[in-house]
């Protein structure tokens, strides 16, 4: 088995709490950090880290903290992405749920290394019994005095909040959460400006996911090479991947980034269900690019399935057997879409729900000749032409599954 | 009339707007106590947030509208919602949600005339490891069947 990072004191019995956590050695690196290096070290490190993302986008934690203007005379703030809305992941409530003071001992040091003194973990709605245990070690972490005033007398301030959503999938874009953090709907703004400079209440604003802030901490306690040391490709270290649907096992497995994602369905998640053979794999949450059986072969990390046409996503992956029919899949996809665009695009809001529409009469049998060239170029017209990511994370795994799968869908339409 | 709110919950309400540097940004927050206490949104519980927030009603009303999980209808005493997403669909999900509304006589989006359940849909609970999976008000429950919906319903029904 390879080495654990995030996931190697889980089985210990309530390490939500912060003793079991500190006997583990928790926040120990904390104060070493803080009383001994400088915020700049702490960049240093992570970006040497090669930390990417882990929400969704991969784009390397270090450099994006790098782009908060240094000397302003305004706040500046953190946002934590714990809305983990992408259908097939449930990875950050895994880390919410069994380890809390992680993810806080993670934002203090990114909050120390961009110079921010108020953080806000937005969570989604449902995971109202998470966030009741971050409030309670928030608690426990200010009692010890690791979060609040003049943190371990080093005069290092930061206040830490919970803020639940209130379900909308759209919220878990980084600025329709700011837009929602600020008391509005959810809908996201035009960038640029990047929310770096111009983020919530206007202020400059580091967002990241709840993985991707889990991993300072080992980062910081054991270097960036090691840490880099222990992917499989360039990016560094773990990836908790989520592996649900037709699989003997289903669950969370934390495997260095770049593990086979071949390996990963027949090892460790024990294969396919009942002896049955496999359809299809999507790799990285329900935005990402379908998968044939042929393309699994393939590393996990972002640059790999950016080259196979797909993405690595949230780490989620959906395991589909002979037994689905595609038309199923396609249905709930763009069923999905079409609910959760926030409709200020045209092409999002019209285009998701027309190829709703015309998906729902396929399967209804009632489907015409036309019809896959129909939502092929209603598809490819969001592509690139909308405010926010949301039209081309609908678009291509639309167009994915309609171009692999087309014969088959072909047999829902009869005449 | 201003609805019936708890001193108690007008307090922790107050401590949740000295977290935010602008009134508005606690909307969600206060919002999700006003519907714990009252059991929905009402119209003059929309205003209630208003005044206290020092903005328009109709900002309320705007983001009442937005997020699925605040409701301007009644609940039920017990909030059923079950994942009709993908990974819960490949695993048994619609015919669980037709079941469930046979059972309760009502159809997704609906309330029981008794008041005790309301059964709706929802995208990706987060939880698709368990899947099917569903909530009870605050509680998840995983790997559901027809037969621990029959337990738990029986429990819920007593
Ligand atoms: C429609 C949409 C939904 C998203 N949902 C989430 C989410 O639930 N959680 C998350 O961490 N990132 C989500 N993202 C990605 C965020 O916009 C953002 O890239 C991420 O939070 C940045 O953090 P990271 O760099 O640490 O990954 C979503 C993006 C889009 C376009
Ligand atoms: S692409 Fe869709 S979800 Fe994103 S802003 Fe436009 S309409 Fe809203
Ligand atoms: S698809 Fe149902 S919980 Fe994720």
């Amino acid at each position: 088995m390879p080495e654990k990072i995030l996931t190697k004191d889980f089985d210990v019995k309530h390490l939500f709490k912060i003793d079991e956590y500190m006997k583990k050695g928790g926040y120990k690196t904390l104060t070493r950090v803080l009383k001994e290096l400088k915020p700049e070290d702490v960049m240093s490190e992570v970006k040497a880290a090669h930390l990417r993302g882990r929400g969704g986008a991969g784009f390397p934690a270090g450099v994006k903290w790098g782009f908060v203007p240094k000397d302003v005379d305004k706040p500046k703030y953190l946002c934590v992405n714990a809305d983990e809305g992408e259908p097939g992941t449930f990875k950050d409530r895994y880390i919410m749920t069994h380890n809390p003071h992680l993810l806080l001992e993670g934002i203090v040091m990114t909050c120390f290394a961009v110079g921010i003194h108020t953080a806000y973990i937005y969570i989604r709605g449902e995971y109202e019994n998470m966030a009741v245990r971050l409030e309670n070690a928030i608690s426990e972490a200010e009692a010890k005095g690791f979060i609040g005033k003049n943190i371990l007398k080093t005069g290092f301030d930061l206040n830490v909040t919970v803020h639940r959503g209130a379900g909308a999938y759209i919220c878990g874009e980084e600025t329709a959460l700011l837009e929602s953090l600020e008391g509005k709907r959810g809908n996201p703004r035009l960038k640029p400006p990047f929310p770096a400079a111009v983020g919530l209440f206007q202020n400059p604003t580091v967002i990241n996911n709840v993985e991707t802030l889990s991993n300072v901490p080992c980062i910081m306690e054991k270097g960036a090479d090691w840490f880099v040391k222990q992917g499989l490709s360039e990016d560094g270290g773990t990836r908790l991947f989520g592996v649900s649907g037709k699989v003997k096992k289903p669950g969370v497995y934390e495997l260095p980034v770049g593990t086979s994602l071949k390996e990963l369905v027949y090892t460790y998640a024990g294969g396919i269900k009942s002896g049955k053979k496999l359809k299809a794999v999507i790799p990285g949450g329900m935005s990402s690019p379908i998968l044939k059986p042929d393309e699994i072969d393939i590393s996990m990390d972002c640059a790999s399935l950016m080259k196979a046409d797909s993405m690595l996503g949230s780490g989620a992956v959906i395991v589909l057997d002979e037994d689905v029919p595609i038309i199923d899949v396609l249905r709930k996809v763009t069923q999905f879409y079409s609910h959760e665009s926030c409709g200020q695009c045209t092409p999002c809001r019209i285009g998701n729900s027309w190829i709703n529409k015309i998906v729902k009469r396929i399967y209804r049998g009632e489907g015409k000749k036309e019809d896959l060239d129909k939502i092929e170029k209603l598809a490819s017209n969001i592509l690139g032409r909308t405010l926010c990511p949301l039209g081309d994370a609908a678009a291509m795994p639309i167009l994915s599954i309609v171009k692999k799968f087309r014969k088959e869908l072909e047999s829902f339409i009869k005449g | 009339m201003s609805p019936e709110i708890k001193a108690s919950t007008e307090k922790k309400i107050k401590e949740l707007m000295s977290r935010y540097p602008k009134k508005q940004a606690a909307i969600l927050p206060v919002l999700h106590l006003v519907q714990r206490e009252l059991g929905y949104i009402s119209e003059d519980g929309e205003k209630w947030v208003a005044d206290l927030l020092g903005i328009n009603p109709v900002k309320v009303r705007e983001v009442v509208t937005f997020y699925s999980m605040l409701s301007r209808k009644p609940l039920g005493k017990y909030h059923i919602q079950i994942c009709s997403n993908l990974t819960c669909s490949l695993m048994g999900a619609e015919s669980l949600i037709d079941y469930v509304s046979e059972k309760l006589g009502i159809k997704p989006g609906e309330t029981s005339e008794d008041g005790k359940f309301t059964l709706t849909t929802v995208e990706c609970l987060g939880a698709c490891d368990q899947a099917p999976s569903m909530m009870i008000n605050t509680d998840y429950y995983g790997n559901m069947d027809k037969k621990k919906i029959d337990k738990i319903l029986k429990e819920l029904d007593k």
